[in-house]
């Protein structure tokens, strides 16, 4: 046997582990439930399929079909805002931040992290009410006349959401300034770029992999939740995972839930392939 | 050495003594069993330990039964309506009703017709309350308060909360229009879309019962359709202004039963824990659980319960509120989609 053939081997049992896992914890379970998607509930037993009609209602009841449009909204808009704001904290902290400083800045950054997630989504329905902090300060300081509703809006499940994204995607795009040499910046304003040009056609474009990364994670995190649009948004409108979790914990319709949930790996999946494909994120 | 070897084995023997010989009972529950001050004298009395798994919904419940090994579980509380379900599914033991403490009961929460199957007795209610209007006096008159329709009057139009549970909002909103729980059919729900989506239109959030006890609370909103004695009891102390009513249409009665498992490795203790839980002690401590308050099903209960107690469950009011309240619908699978259609439907619009 050639050194060649002993080192593909090797490369196959290195590789095996991890290829068992994979198959036995995420391939045969997804499986799985594709095949319980095709199923049915026929009164309150399952019918095994395999028929598409669970994906006929997806795509055709209104009730559904919307859960799919309100997520996407909500993690689109969410993604935006949170890297808008994200960007210049990391570029803070990476750049302006005295390095003796920047650990307590980066600690203060992902403090939201240390508390639990339910937590804090009821602590943000407390602060958005009527009474609540935000709207007793401003009208306050008589920039309202009354309170206007936040709580169990979409505004709110954006606000709780964001809130917690800015932290992550701070960290993935400060990782990302910090490896960046200065000598970019400088050779750009040598050239006579302005401090704005240097940021907008230097600095950007090469942290648009952290960028990237980090909004992916962002999607495939938001989209996926339950708990924040669940106390915030005051069920005035469903998203995915609120409709599956309808499917579960109401009816015990598994197949339905099994088919919101590969319609959710679905959009997950295009997510993943544009940022891969036109976002640069395979650089990261 | 020796004594000292023979100390140390006394100890660790003495230590793995009681473990070894404690029994442990299963139940899978609703949150108010799962208050130590319920549970701490059963265990006390029989030298037992009480397990708990909290569920909410009857599907979750035959779910989690349906996932685990038959003995798993011992004990289970479940919505009294839906016992015939457990029952079709062959997951309770029949229970010796002549040794069940149901002749203390209130009459009307017997409910043989829901807790029995061809008259072999497979549940007993334990406690009972009301889906109705709850709300905050200090902010709401009153009076507007004993009659439905002034949820759809405009009058109080983004100060309402609704609870999310499909099965009494419908029933509710059924008996505004005049609609009998027991007669919400496929051609009653046409009926009771329109003022449903209107109910929904007219409020501020659709919620669970933490955040709907957050909003009363609060002051987010000042009304609770679905909310009862079961949300507002145990905010009663910090907010004395929280307050419940059946309206001149009705209410819908909610009961909980307590079954035992078919499948139960000790059924003679699962039978003795239905015992303690259906007792007047066992009652007024469920009664007054730090999860949700509610009537206890066996009158003699009141003994055990103070004046203050009595006066947040309307002791008093009993008879009167249980003559006016419906219960719970009981739809057949293809009339129970067709609700959670609706009530999906009704959550997107």
């Amino acid at each position: 046997m050639g050194i060649e053939a002993i080192e593909k081997r090797q490369g196959a049992a290195l590789v095996l582990p991890a290829l068992l896992w994979t198959v036995a914890f995420f391939v045969l379970p997804f499986a799985a439930m594709v095949w319980i998607s095709l199923g049915h509930l026929d009164g309150r037993e399952m019918v095994p399929g395999p028929d598409l009609g669970n994906y006929l209602r997806i795509f055709t009841e209104p009730a559904l079909s919307r859960g799919i449009w309100v997520s996407l909204q909500i993690t689109l808009i969410v993604t935006v805002i949170s890297v808008a704001l994200a960007w210049p904290l990391a570029w803070i902290i990476a750049t302006r931040v005295p390095p003796r400083w920047r650990r307590l800045a980066l600690l203060l950054a992902v403090l939201p992290f240390w508390t639990s997630y339910v937590v804090r989504s009821y602590s943000w329905a407390l602060v958005l009410g009527q009474k609540g902090v935000v709207m007793t300060a401003l009208v306050g300081l008589g920039l309202l006349d009354a309170p206007v509703q936040i709580m169990a809006t979409r505004a709110a499940t954006v606000i709780g959401f964001v809130h917690f994204f800015v932290m992550l995607l701070t960290l993935t795009i400060y990782s990302n300034l910090v490896q960046l040499s200065p000598n970019y910046a400088r050779a750009a304003e040598d050239l006579g770029a302005s401090r704005f040009q240097v940021i907008r056609l230097v600095i950007l474009p090469l942290t648009l992999p952290g960028v990237m990364t980090g909004a992916f994670l962002t999607f495939v995190l938001c989209i996926g939740d339950y708990i924040t649009p669940q106390i915030l948004g005051g069920n005035n409108e469903l998203t995915l995972p609120q409709l599956i979790m309808l499917q579960l914990g109401r009816r015990g319709d598994y197949p339905m839930a099994s088919a919101l949930s590969v319609v959710l790996m679905a959009l997950v999946t295009l997510a993943y392939a544009a940022c891969a494909r036109w976002l640069k994120m395979e650089r990261v | 050495m020796r004594l000292t070897t023979s100390c140390a084995a006394a100890a660790v023997l003495a230590a793995l003594a009681p473990t070894a010989q404690a029994e442990e009972l299963n139940a899978l529950i609703w949150c108010d069993h799962a208050d130590p001050a319920l549970l701490e004298p059963f265990e006390k009395a029989h030298g037992v330990k009480v397990n708990t798994k909290e569920y909410e919904g009857t599907a979750a419940g035959l779910t989690i039964l349906e996932q685990s090994r038959p003995g798993d579980w011992d004990v289970m509380v479940i919505d009294a309506v839906d016992v015939h379900r457990a029952v079709e599914r062959g997951l309770l033991a029949p229970l010796p009703a002549a040794e069940m403490a149901t002749a203390d009961y209130f009459p009307q929460v017997v409910m043989a017709a829901n807790n029995s199957v061809d008259g072999v007795t497979y549940a007993v209610t334990e406690k009972f309350g009301y889906n109705t209007i709850a709300f905050n006096k200090a902010a709401v008159d009153p009076e507007d308060m004993k009659s439905l329709k002034t949820l759809f009057s405009g009058k109080y139009d983004g100060r309402i909360a609704v609870y999310d549970y499909y099965l009494p909002v419908e029933g509710i909103v059924g008996l505004s229009q005049g609609i009998a729980t027991r007669d919400l059919d496929a051609a009653a729900l046409e009926r009771i879309k329109a003022p449903l989506f209107a109910l929904k239109a007219a409020s501020k959030q659709v919620s669970d019962v933490v955040a709907s006890q957050t909003a009363l609370a609060t002051g987010e909103v000042d009304v609770l359709v679905g909310g009862g004695e079961w949300l507002t009891a145990v905010l009663h102390a910090e907010n004395p202004d929280l307050d419940w009513t059946i309206p001149a249409e009705g209410g819908l009665l909610w009961a909980q039963s307590i079954a035992v498992l078919k499948d139960s490795k000790k059924p003679e203790l699962a039978l003795e824990f239905v015992k303690y839980i259906t007792s007047p002690e066992g009652q007024a401590r469920l009664a007054t659980s730090s999860c949700y308050w509610g009537m206890p099903a066996n009158r003699k209960a009141g003994a055990q319960l103070d004046a203050d107690q009595k006066a947040v469950l309307r002791w008093d009011e009993q008879d009167d509120y249980l003559a006016r309240a419906q219960l719970y619908p009981v739809p057949d699978a293809a009339t129970d989609a067709a609700m959670q259609d609706l009530w999906t439907e009704m959550l997107q619009n």
